[in-house]
């Protein structure tokens, strides 16, 4: 069982990374549950999702202790930080989080998401850089199921986005830390 | 297998509710049940059905009152401030023995209070809420699947019985998406006749009359029995729950809705450290599952109610338990959600 | 034997509740008449208020609903959208339709939902035993403004159909009066024009029918008639205030 958080300001795509993720799994034929925080902070402040992927049937979609997370702000390191397992995965995105984590139990991965993002002219795809690194990393979903599924569930009006954001998938699926 | 789709809670309640034969809608804008008014928004239109945003959450339910007793499938949707609205309209609609579906996704009260996941309407739901001797069937689902089977039981169950029925479920399962299947859409010509409808008599049958009032005491009484013989049958017959490791359990849960998925990992845990748990998740509300709380009350030594309010359900667990068995409590409330290490911390404390 | 007066179909074989010298029981047969004459009684669905014409559904030979106060809008609403080829109207006193069910009827009227309201005005309230109503007049003695209506106090008489009449989707706003053979005749047609309205899918109609209310007001039947035209029709004037049908003029 995979379970996941990702955080970040409120605009940056953090639900969106999430749907990404679990559309895979959906895919992949896993179980699924996604999970997003909701109110008034969905419209500007902090925001993240939670993402169980598993073999067998979930119970609580609520996750208190993280298998990875992936950060896309400094307030959301300083809120999960603590909450992934030891031996677990941090992905972080160094442009928008100027410090290192304090965890030296966990794989922590320096990815200048943003900025990959900004090199191939997509400034608002830094949170698909981010998935195609946790796509990687977590191995168990086939990297073309993430392309076919995107595709799958990408809505009308984004469509003309799907290259943008199948480019910036693999540039983060292909960074090597 | 059929298609699996990954839907929110509350699209999926929407679709579910379209396939079922419903083709009216009528709410009011309140968090968290948006979606599902958004997404009825959208799709009834190409169902051929009415999608209304009425003026007031009290104008929604008296809509829904004239679209039932005009004979059609209607539902509405909203979370705890807008159902003590409702209140008044349900109460009329159970009065007058119509059906309808109504969607309470709870949040956390009194008053305004938040939008984060709460049951602490549990008693509003089971108790009436709006005045008078009646029921209405409650449903409470724990994944977005079982939100699809439900809301399909509730339009069919709620036509038999001819009451309301309500889903009752929280913003945490509104909001959660899981891969869920659907049944196909129902074809309308198999939905059950309704010879009471106010359709218009055509000249050519005797004029119908929906309505709850009764100024001859002796006919409403007679009323309010027969009604209530009917709530017999639905007690025999649509009580629903789930049971986990209950048969050796020396201490068994009881939890409803999204916190029973949670109550059900923190028994798994308890399991795997030896102690011997179980759990019973009662799926309608109302029919309480009374039965299987009495006949485990037999075995169990102790039973401990898990809710998101201060206690609600644990009346019916103490009633339905009748002094055999202490019940003890743990929940919280005002939008916050225990995580599974804390039950099982509490589970721990009863051995 | 030629029959030369008979009781509409469309109206019940039995009597009303209404006490002696109402003008409900005047009101109900124009809407009978009317639905009559129009062949619409076979797809009617009325919509009763609560106050003193609660049980309208006794009255009225075709299918009723009986909805919450101030709600009937609202439960019209709802059947119209599943049956959107029935004839529909509501039938509502002051206190239902101007008090607790302003929002209702605003909105209605708003949605320009093709339904018909007949609005029953006698300035109070009825069945609960002569309280103000929003319509009551500034001086009014009620059981609850025993001094009079005190502006101060309990503000002003709402103006319904000139209210309405400033709402874009209303089609055919009228008040009349049933205090005469002339009125009550002139009544009828604007009742009439309410249904062709609704039949011809033009929209929200209203009639606003100024009515007694003897028992309450403390008057003989003949006193309160003239009672009616002397202050009711003096504060509410009879007149089409919205006619927003197909090629005709637009609100006042």
């Amino acid at each position: 069982m995979q379970e996941l958080t990702i955080a970040g300001f409120g605009g940056q795509g953090v639900l969106f990374a999430g749907k990404v993720i679990a559309y895979a799994g959906l895919a992949a034929d896993k179980y699924i549950s996604w999970l997003p925080s909701y109110g008034p902070e969905m419209r500007g402040g902090t925001c993240n999702c939670q993402v169980i992927l598993s073999e067998g049937s979930i119970g609580s979609p609520l996750i208190t202790k993280s298998d990875s997370i992936i950060v896309m702000n400094k307030p959301s390191l300083e809120k999960f930080e603590t909450s992934v397992k030891s031996g677990g995965m941090m992905i972080i995105d160094s442009v928008h989080v100027d410090v290192k984590t304090k965890r030296n139990d966990v794989k922590a991965i320096y990815i200048p998401a943003q900025k990959m993002a900004e090199e191939l002219g997509y400034s608002k795809l830094g949170n698909m850089v981010m998935v195609g690194q946790f796509i990687k990393q977590y191995g168990e979903i086939p990297f073309d199921t993430v392309l076919e599924s995107l595709k799958n569930h990408i809505s009308q009006s984004k469509a003309k986005l799907l290259e943008a954001n199948i480019e910036a998938l693999k540039a983060g699926y292909n960074f090597e830390g | 297998m059929s298609e699996r789709f990954l839907m929110k809670g509350n699209e999926a309640l929407a679709e579910a509710a379209m396939r079922s034969g419903c083709r009216f809608f009528f709410g009011y804008p309140i968090t968290p049940q948006t979606e599902l008014a958004a997404y009825m928004a959208k799709q009834m239109p190409k169902n051929n059905g009415v999608f209304l945003q009425a003026e007031s959450e009290v104008a929604a339910i008296n809509m829904v009152y004239g679209a039932a007793g005009a004979g059609a499938r209607v539902m509405t949707s909203s979370s705890s401030p807008g159902i003590s609205l409702k209140s008044e309209g349900i109460s009329y609609i159970a009065g007058a023995d119509l059906p309808c579906v109504i969607v309470d996704i709870v949040r956390g009260g009194p008053g305004l209070g938040g939008i984060q996941p709460a049951q602490s309407d549990y008693f509003q739901a089971t108790r009436g809420g709006g005045h008078g001797d009646y029921q209405i069937l409650v449903y409470a689902p724990s994944s977005v699947q079982e939100i699809v089977t439900l809301t399909a039981k509730a339009f069919d169950k709620a036509d038999e019985y001819r009451m309301p029925a309500m889903i009752m479920g929280d913003g945490m399962l509104g909001q959660m998406m899981e891969p869920v299947e659907f049944f196909d859409k129902r074809d309308e010509s198999t939905l059950p006749e309704k010879p009471w409808a106010t359709t218009g008599t055509g000249l050519k049958r005797e004029k119908n009359i929906i309505n709850s009032l009764y100024l001859k005491p002796e006919e409403l009484e007679n009323k309010v029995i027969a009604r209530y013989k009917r709530y017999d049958k639905v007690k025999e017959k649509e009580t629903m729950f789930e049971e986990y490791f209950t048969e050796d359990a020396d201490v068994i849960i009881a939890a409803y809705g999204t916190v029973a998925r949670i109550a059900l990992s923190s028994v798994r845990l308890a399991r795997q450290e030896g102690f011997k748990v179980g759990l019973i998740r009662p799926i309608t509300l109302w029919p309480f599952p009374e039965k299987i709380f009495a006949k485990r009350s037999e075995t169990a030594k102790q039973f401990m109610c898990v809710e998101l309010s201060m206690g609600q359900m644990i009346e019916d667990v103490r009633l339905a338990v009748n002094g055999k068995c202490s019940v003890s409590f743990y929940g919280r409330t005002g939008g916050m959600v225990p995580n599974q290490e804390e039950i099982l911390e509490a589970i721990k404390k009863l051995f | 034997m030629k029959t030369v007066f008979e009781k509409p179909h469309s109206l019940s074989d039995v009597s009303t509740t209404y006490c002696p010298g109402c003008t409900h029981g005047i009101i109900h047969r124009l809407v009978a008449e009317v639905i009559d004459e129009l062949g619409v009684e076979g797809k009617t669905i009325g919509v009763a208020p609560v106050g003193c014409s609660v049980t309208a559904y006794d009255f009225f030979n075709f299918d009723v609903q009986q909805a919450a106060h101030g709600r009937a809008p609202a439960v019209a609403t709802g059947i119209k959208r599943v049956h959107p080829d029935n004839i529909v109207f509501t039938y509502q006193g002051d206190g239902d339709l101007a008090a607790i069910g302003t929002a209702e009827t605003v909105h209605a009227a708003a949605r320009s939902e093709n339904i018909t309201v007949i609005f029953v005005n006698n300035a109070i309230y009825g069945m609960t035993g002569g309280q103000m109503a929003p319509t009551s007049l500034v001086g009014q003695v009620t059981q609850t403004t025993p001094y009079g209506r005190k502006v101060e106090n309990q503000g002003y008489p709402i103006r319904i159909s000139e209210m309405l009449s400033q709402v874009e989707g209303a089609a055919y706003i009228e008040r009349v009066s049933v205090d005469s053979i002339k009125n009550i005749s002139n009544a009828k047609k604007a009742i009439k024009k309410a249904f062709e309205c609704q039949i011809n899918k033009e929209g929200f109609s209203l009639i606003e029918v100024l009515s007694t209310c003897p028992t309450n007001w403390g008057l003989e039947p003949e006193e309160a008639l003239s009672w009616l035209r002397d202050n009711l029709m003096e504060h509410y004037p009879l007149g089409v205030y919205c006619d927003n049908r197909k090629e005709k003029g637009g609100c006042l």
